[in-house]
Formats: C-alpha cells, structure tokens, sequence
C-alpha cells in the first residue's frame, strides 16, 4: 500500500491493517508528529488535514479509505511555514497552548481556498468542529480575516 | 415530533398479545370487537413499542384485509395499514435524522441537532471546510461513538424531509413529484436499493437499527402502492 502525503510517495509496510487510522500512520510510520492526536473519534479536530483538498479528521479515516487520495498536512501547507495563515497566526500570537492549532490552520485553509473572502459565519461554520480549549476563537477568527486580505494584497502584486 | 393516526378498525396486530389473554385482545374473526376493544390500548401499544431501545425486527407486518370491509373500502385500509409500517420507518432516527426539517442534520437516537454546527451547505453535504466526508467515512467506524460511514453519505435536499411531518402531510409529500423528484415506483426502488437506505439496518455501534426489517419496509411501501397510495385523514390522533 502507497501513500501520498504532501507531495511524496510513502510505501507503507506490508500487511498494514488497512483500518489503521491515517493519523497513526502520519504520526508513526511517515513521521510527520504536526498533526496532533485530541480525541480519536472525530470531535475535536486536532487531527485536521487535507486528503485531496478536504478538511479531514484522520483519526478517523481508515488508511484502507484512502487510497490515491493525496494528503497534506501542517507541514506540507507551506515548505517554508509562510502561508499566509501561518504568517498571520504569527503576528497575532493566535496560539496560547498550541495543541489544536494545526488542526484549525488546516480547516481554515481549506475555507480559504474555496472562499478566498470568509464571512465571520463563513468561518464559524468551517471551523466548528475544531476545539480549543484555550479558547482562542477571536483570535483565530481575526487572523483568519488578516490571512485572507494578506492573500488578496498578495493576488493583487 | 410527530403524530400517529389511527389504525382501520382490526388492525391491532402490531400490538396484539398472545391470542385469548386477559388484556382484551381476542383472535381473529372478532373484527368489531377486536377494533373495539383495541383502539384504547393502542397508543399505549405504540408508546410502548416506540420506547424500546434494542427492538429486533419484527415478524412480518403484511396483514389481512380487515374480514368486515371489502371492495374500495378494504383496499384503502389495507393501504393505510400498510403506510404505517412506511411513516413509521421513515420517522425514525436511522431516516429522519438526515431528512431534517432546516438546515442542521439530527444525530442520536434522540434527534437532537448535530454538534459542531455542522449546516447542511449548498449541495446537502456540508458548508467549507466541514463537509460530510471531514469524519463520516466510507464504512461504519466498528468503534462505539465514532462517525458512521458510507459510500454515499449527505443529507437529503431540504423539500424532502421528515422531521415533523404528520403522516398525511408525509404521505402527500412523497407522493409530490416535485419533492420526492421520483414517482411511486422508483421511490420503491430507492427504498429497496439505496446503500444509504440500507445503512438504516446497520448501523454501526451504538445506535438502534431501523425495527422494521428491509424486505417488510419495501413490502409495506409496495402494498400501500398496490392499494392506489392512500393518504390518511388528518388529524388522526
């Protein structure tokens, strides 16, 4: 069984059981550790990434589901950490204690992509099932709303 | 949520103890007194039936046509019988709570709104960034309390819901070309066919099927059919 994730073709070992959650094959074969374990069933969204462009809870989602899907997370969103959501999570200081963050990133990029200019209803919409328990919504939300008119500054160059 | 109507007069098998007991219901040939004596208790019955959590399915529901009412008059009551069985399935959770009325799916046994503000969207599979396939995945988690799955999973579009309807205005709701988008026949078909359909039988863990069996469901909906797809009187209680 193969497995593309962020761009790369991962073999995966033979005989893998294919209802392994893609998390723990992201976490613990690929190597990737950005992508966080929360609750293991779908109610926190810690465990966010992208398989072909949606917002995916992959501790949920059997690797024998996945297929020729490709898969993207935290580390693959930017080669360099600069999308623009990453940049304004920076200068907002959105994260308190961080441990869901990688999972809000990921859905607020997938809204981004498909809704360049989110409404704040936009955004509660695409992220309600991401829990933070630092409660750092308004932050999240603002940066958000700076990562989207960062992007058009930057379409507009 | 929704109301039931009356059952025709001797149509109390659903909740017809042992034949002779002592609690009123006799055997078949006594329609008038069956029907009599029946009707009370029925709303308890039905109370009763609906209340318990672990319902196998049933024996099969196909049910004579009442012995004192024959022609047009005997066709229609079989029919009604027979669109129980149908309301009956459509209302419950495993249907109802993905034909809601709005724009929130239910989810539980108790049709309560799903958490995390999940919304129905502009083609019933979700708004951005939180559509269905974010947790509901090909298959049924065979963990207890995690999302179930399948192949086709969404919500059905917003003219189609069940979520309180009373059974005449469901019954002339499917019978609406307009909102159902198929006529009788391949509404039996979908019944009959439809993975999604089919996931109202399993499950997954944690939730209770649908008590009617498939085939008995199909039955009910092709009998109602065969009997020209009466719809009920309102109001019956």
């Amino acid at each position: 069984m193969k497995l593309q994730v962020n761009g790369s073709e991962h073999v995966l070992p033979e005989g893998i059981d294919p209802r392994t959650p893609l998390l723990w094959v992201l976490r613990d074969l690929v190597g990737l550790t950005g992508t966080k374990f929360g609750c293991g069933a779908a109610l926190c969204g810690a465990c966010t990434v992208h398989v072909a462009d949606e917002a995916t809870r992959s501790c949920v989602l059997p690797i024998g589901e996945v297929g020729e899907r490709p898969v993207t997370t935290i580390e693959g969103l930017d080669p360099e950490g600069e999308h623009p959501l990453q940049r304004a999570w920076v200068e907002l200081g959105v994260s308190q204690c961080g441990f869901c963050q990688a999972g809000q990133i990921m859905s607020a990029a997938c809204l981004l992509r498909e809704i360049p200019q989110p409404s704040d209803d936009d955004i509660d919409a695409a992220l309600g099932g991401n829990i933070c328990r630092c409660g750092t919504y308004t932050r999240i939300r603002a940066a958000i709303h700076s990562a989207a008119e960062a992007a058009a500054k930057e379409g507009d160059k | 949520m929704h109301r039931r109507f009356s059952r025709s007069p001797g149509s109390a098998s659903l909740v017809e103890g042992p034949r002779g007991r002592r609690d009123g219901f006799v055997s078949p040939g006594s329609g008038s007194l069956r029907a009599s004596v029946a009707l009370p208790l029925l709303a308890v019955g039905l109370l009763f039936a609906s209340a318990c959590t672990e319902p196998a399915p049933g024996p099969s529901r196909e049910e004579e046509p009442p012995a004192q009412v024959s022609g047009e008059d005997g066709a229609r009551a079989a029919g009604l019988r027979a669109y129980e069985t149908v309301y009956e399935v459509l209302t419950h959770p495993r249907c109802m709570n993905c034909h809601p009325t709005g724009d929130r799916p239910l989810q539980h046994d108790d049709s309560r709104p799903h958490d995390m503000n999940v919304q129905r969207g502009p083609d019933d599979r979700g708004r951005t960034g939180m559509r269905c396939v974010a947790c509901h995945q090909q298959t049924n988690n065979d963990l207890a309390h995690r999302p179930p799955g399948s192949s086709t999973w969404r919500l059905a579009p917003a003219e189609q819901a069940f979520q309180d309807r009373s059974p005449r205005q469901l019954a002339a709701q499917l019978l609406d070309p307009a909102k159902s988008h198929m006529n009788v026949d391949e509404l039996i078909e979908h019944v009959r066919d439809d993975a999604l359909v089919g996931w109202g039988w399993e499950p997954g863990p944690g939730r209770r099927p649908v008590p009617v069996s498939r085939d008995d469901f199909v039955a009910a909906f092709r009998a109602w059919s065969e009997a020209g797809n009466p719809i009920p009187a309102e109001e019956a209680q």
